[in-house]
């Protein structure tokens, strides 16, 4: 239909344009590429509200945000599409509705599906490397890198130079800056 | 020399965090359940729907409980060697009906063969997500105190029944 509507839009717009080579009817014209702007404003629609209960609804929503769909992992329960997500909410919506605290909400799940439900699991034994790891590796990296350039530092000779050579030094230091001055 | 050795020693080492974790199935979750007891449900069964099947039931029993679908696919993967199984006898199988329409249903079990002692309806999900359910098929091992010993995530595999499920029935059994 739409796809219609659009072509019919557009051999409109060729005509017009043709047609704008004979006759200037830019009124026209103004109003049909209006038209054509206004068009994805008359496909939006309003947002229908998903729940009786809009406190409900945004507290189950900044919950579910913390929480991963795992049916597709790498989105939030809030995100999520699939139908595993559906029920989960509608299962977190209920136990708010029951006047349950997000925290044992969050416990529901973690006893069902395991910590893997949260984006931000816990500190315990087995989390330790995950929450400690990327520390640990930055501060080997820092302990490498100190070492490797202070020994880098020592590897450099010190240099000496003779009378002569300062001197040298010195004039072409000098001729340098006079000539930035001029 | 020493100066290249320890970079091709540390580039090794992340190869091989790297191989290990290409390697590992994102989709097998560790399921806390294990060791707890299986979460009590009541439900109507599939075929007679006058009768219930409660998860105490079966106390005294070793049993599998195998959660199907007519719309999962993999469901039709194992479904031959839950029939194998159920015939052998060695372990009742039953089966929770999950998010499914009855109709499907009783035909896909028309279409394929029954395995399963009983199968109870779950169709909104709720049993499921007591049980921890996010891929179907699953299907648990449940001990004769109504313990889940096992859970097996995705299609039951020859390899798996062979060497993890059957063994540790026979364990549990005897």
């Amino acid at each position: 239909m739409n796809f219609l509507l659009l072509e019919s839009l557009q051999s409109n717009f060729w005509q017009t344009v043709v047609s704008l080579k004979n006759s200037f009817h830019k009124k026209q014209f103004i109003m049909l590429l209006a038209l054509i702007f206004m068009l994805p404003i008359s496909w939006a629609k309003e947002a229908t509200p998903v729940a009786e209960d809009p406190e409900i609804e945004k507290r189950m929503i900044a919950l579910s945000e913390e929480l991963r769909c795992l049916v597709c992992q790498n989105e939030s329960l809030a995100g999520s599409r699939a139908d595993f997500a559906n029920d989960l909410r509608r299962e977190i919506r209920e136990q708010l509705k029951a006047n349950k605290s997000d925290k044992e909400i969050i416990s529901f799940l973690v006893a069902r599906y395991g910590d893997f439900v949260l984006y931000r699991p816990p500190i315990k034994p087995t989390t330790m490397l995950l929450w400690f790891g990327p520390f640990i590796l930055l501060a080997t990296g820092t302990c490498v890198l100190i070492i490797y350039l202070k020994r880098r530092r020592k590897s450099f000779e010190e240099v000496s130079l003779s009378e002569k050579q300062l001197q040298q030094a010195d004039i072409l230091l000098k001729k340098n800056t006079d000539g930035d001055q001029i | 020399m020493t100066r290249f050795l320890w970079p091709l020693i540390a580039f090794m080492i992340l190869v091989m965090f790297l191989l290990v974790g290409l390697n590992l199935n994102p989709r097998k979750i560790p399921s806390p359940l294990i060791g707890k007891s299986a979460p009590h449900f009541q439900l109507q069964q599939l075929q007679e729907l006058e009768k219930t099947f409660s998860s105490k039931d079966n106390l005294g029993k070793v049993w599998l409980l195998n959660v199907w679908a007519s719309w999962c696919v993999s469901c039709r993967e194992e479904h031959p060697l839950l029939i194998q199984l159920s015939k052998s006898k060695m372990v009742p199988i039953y089966g929770l009906n999950y998010k499914d329409k009855r109709d499907l249903a009783l035909q896909w079990l028309n279409q394929f063969g029954d395995p399963y002692t009983a199968s109870i309806m779950d169709s909104d999900g709720r049993i499921g997500i007591e049980y921890g359910v996010y891929g179907v098929p699953e299907t648990y091992v449940i001990d004769k105190t109504g313990i889940i010993r096992y859970k097996q995530i995705g299609p039951i595999t020859l390899d798996a029944l062979e060497k993890t499920i059957l063994p540790l029935v026979k364990e549990l059994q005897g």
